[in-house]
């Protein structure tokens, strides 16, 4: 069979005993130190969702970021579904768009105007595909004015048209 | 402290965040040195990954110090360098019990299809990341692994996510002594599967990609052969012709829901979401193994469907193996093989990048911009 002088380590692990993940399932895990405890329960600091196929909350958990707004109210709603069911997963990717929407939100409320271009670093864009990144920001640009315009020009239409109505 | 705060869909911001405290008496808390970008943070960051909040810290790949520890805390003290395996697991659940650690029943209340992981939404536990000053480590007697006193930190933070992935899905794919293996995708995990697959005894390697760079990479780095599928016309054909007119004896998924090649599967997996992601890469391997052959998966899909051609894998008779990498498991052979000097983790990182830019380097890395391959970020601590 053909060896591979040139890979180095070549057929170091072609026994599969050799190799970690064999068999698939091995008892008593060895990286484990033995005698290890089922860990303690960990005492909730903020709202954990629990998945209605798992028989309680685990002993340990998150708590990075806990649902809140609109988007918390999807997401409770979400859990009344099992993982088999669409529907968790259709609300919870819902509830991810608000949520974006709420940050928006957020942000503003406490005096912060997101920088967009920043936040997907479109400098890097620039630097690396300068064409191509100012071509993109006209398109996107061009299309907000364009719309913009579009909306404004609605507006002074009906405020015409409803000047009409009123003689 | 400094924290990576994702705010939607390709806007992330790095800002102050409270530090976090010990919440379980077996918490650590570690002060990160190294944190890692990886193909699956492209999934949080694209919005596909259902649950992932905003305000969330992303990162699974890290090494860091011990600043402080919990009550019941034996095995690790202050000062301690360590690195995390991506996996939160308990190590005495059924399935911890054996040793399917990336399966832990007792570390994410929100999913049981899941087991706990570091900076991965709620879906896998709501925990905070590494692409951060600091992080909360739980259950610091099971995951952190201290670092060989001459193991370099680049190397060291290959080891808690890519280089483990790689070389698990290489084993997966069942691979005996002169097998022809395909592996789909030339990204850290592609590659490292590559280079584990000579290790297992393959007798030819060939790596699929659209991306040139990735491959004049791999073909160096690895020295496979390579394909970039956007040159050929039918790409289940051409594996085939190159492999005998039967197809490789083992395909392995290193790409997952974001793959290219098929509009189809970019607009109603990726755009529209009607499916879990795009498996074209999937399709692909299903399509051109060989009967009989095997089929491992390390790609990462969404909890919803994905359109797979499962009749074709019933009609030819393959094997699918597939799963989140099990990473401790795979740490001392691994620690052995760098220090062997087989394999040479570190010569894929392409990017050092302060951690306040991480809006840009996420850019970088994820239109494969200025050769990236591999991005790290460094908090200002560590940057001089
Ligand atoms: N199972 C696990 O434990 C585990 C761990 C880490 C990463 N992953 C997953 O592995 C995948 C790869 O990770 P990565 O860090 O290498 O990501 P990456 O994004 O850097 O690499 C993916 C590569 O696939 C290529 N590609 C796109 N479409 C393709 C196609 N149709 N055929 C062949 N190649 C194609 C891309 O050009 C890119 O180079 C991701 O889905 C990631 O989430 C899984
Ligand atoms: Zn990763
Ligand atoms: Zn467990």
């Amino acid at each position: 069979m053909a060896i591979h002088s040139d890979v180095e380590g070549w057929g170091v692990d072609k026994n599969p005993a050799d190799r970690p993940a064999v068999p698939k399932e091995r008892t008593p895990p060895r990286a484990i130190t033995p005698g290890l405890k089922r860990p303690t329960q960990q005492r909730p600091r903020n709202e954990v969702l629990v998945s209605n196929e798992h028989a309680g909350i685990t002993r340990v958990f998150g708590t990075a970021v806990a649902p809140r707004g609109l988007s918390g109210i999807m997401r409770r709603a979400a859990f009344r579904y099992s993982e088999g069911d669409l529907r968790h997963w259709l609300i919870l990717l819902a509830a991810d768009r608000v949520d974006v929407v709420e940050g928006v939100i957020d942000d503003l409320r406490h005096g912060h105007v997101p920088n967009f271009f920043k936040e997907m670093g479109w400098k890097a864009e620039l630097r690396h595909r300068p064409v191509r990144g100012v071509l993109k920001l006209a398109v996107t640009f061009g299309g907000l004015a364009l719309a913009a315009f579009a909306l404004t020009r609605q507006t002074r239409k009906r405020t015409y048209f409803q000047r009409l109505l009123k003689h | 402290m400094l924290a990576l705060n994702y705010r939607g869909p390709s806007r992330l911001r790095v800002s102050q965040k409270p530090e976090p405290s010990i919440e379980h008496p077996n918490d650590a808390i570690v002060r990160v040195t190294r944190a890692c970008i990886c193909g699956s943070d492209l999934h949080l960051y694209h919005g596909l990954v259902p649950d992932t909040r905003v305000g969330m810290t992303f990162g699974h790949e890290f090494t860091g110090i011990v600043e402080e520890v919990g009550r019941t805390v034996s095995s690790l003290k202050p000062g301690d360098s360590v690195l995390v395996p991506f996996n939160v697991f308990c190590g005495t659940c059924f399935f911890c019990q054996r040793e399917l650690y990336g399966n832990c029943h007792d570390t994410n209340p929100y999913a049981t299809a899941l087991g706990g992981a570091f900076g991965y939404s709620a879906t896998a536990g709501n925990y905070d990341g590494g692409q951060a000053e600091y992080v909360r480590v739980p259950l610091a007697d099971v995951g952190p692994t201290k670092l060989p006193p001459d193991m370099d930190l680049d190397d060291a933070v290959l080891l808690t996510d890519a280089l483990p992935t790689g070389y698990q899905a290489a084993e997966m794919a069942g691979i005996k002594e002169g097998d022809t293996v395909v592996v789909f995708g030339a990204g850290p995990i592609g590659i490292f599967a590559a280079k584990s697959a000579w290790l297992m005894g393959a007798g030819r390697v060939i790596v699929v990609d659209g991306v040139d760079y990735r491959l004049e990479f791999v073909r160096r780095y690895a020295k496979v052969e390579t394909v970039n599928f956007h040159e050929i016309d039918d790409i289940t054909v051409h594996l085939k012709k190159l492999c005998d007119g039967l197809g490789p004896d083992a395909c392995i998924d290193a790409v997952g829901a974001e793959a290219d090649g098929s509009w189809f599967h970019r607009i109603t997996g990726v755009f529209l979401k009607i499916q879990a992601g795009a498996p074209t890469a999937l399709q692909w391997a299903i399509n051109s193994v060989r009967k009989g052959g095997t089929i491992s998966i390390v790609g990462v899909y969404g909890p919803t469907l994905n359109m797979v051609p499962i009749g074709n894998a019933m009609n030819k008779g393959l094997t699918l193996r597939m799963n989140q990498a099990s990473v401790k498991r795979h740490l001392p052979k691994l620690i052995e093989h760098i220090q062997a000097g087989r394999i040479d983790p570190k010569q894929i990182i392409t990017h050092r990048v302060p951690l306040e830019e991480a809006a840009e380097a996420y850019h970088i890395f994820s239109n494969k911009l200025d050769g990236c391959i591999k991005t790290i970020l460094i908090p200002p601590s560590l940057q001089h």
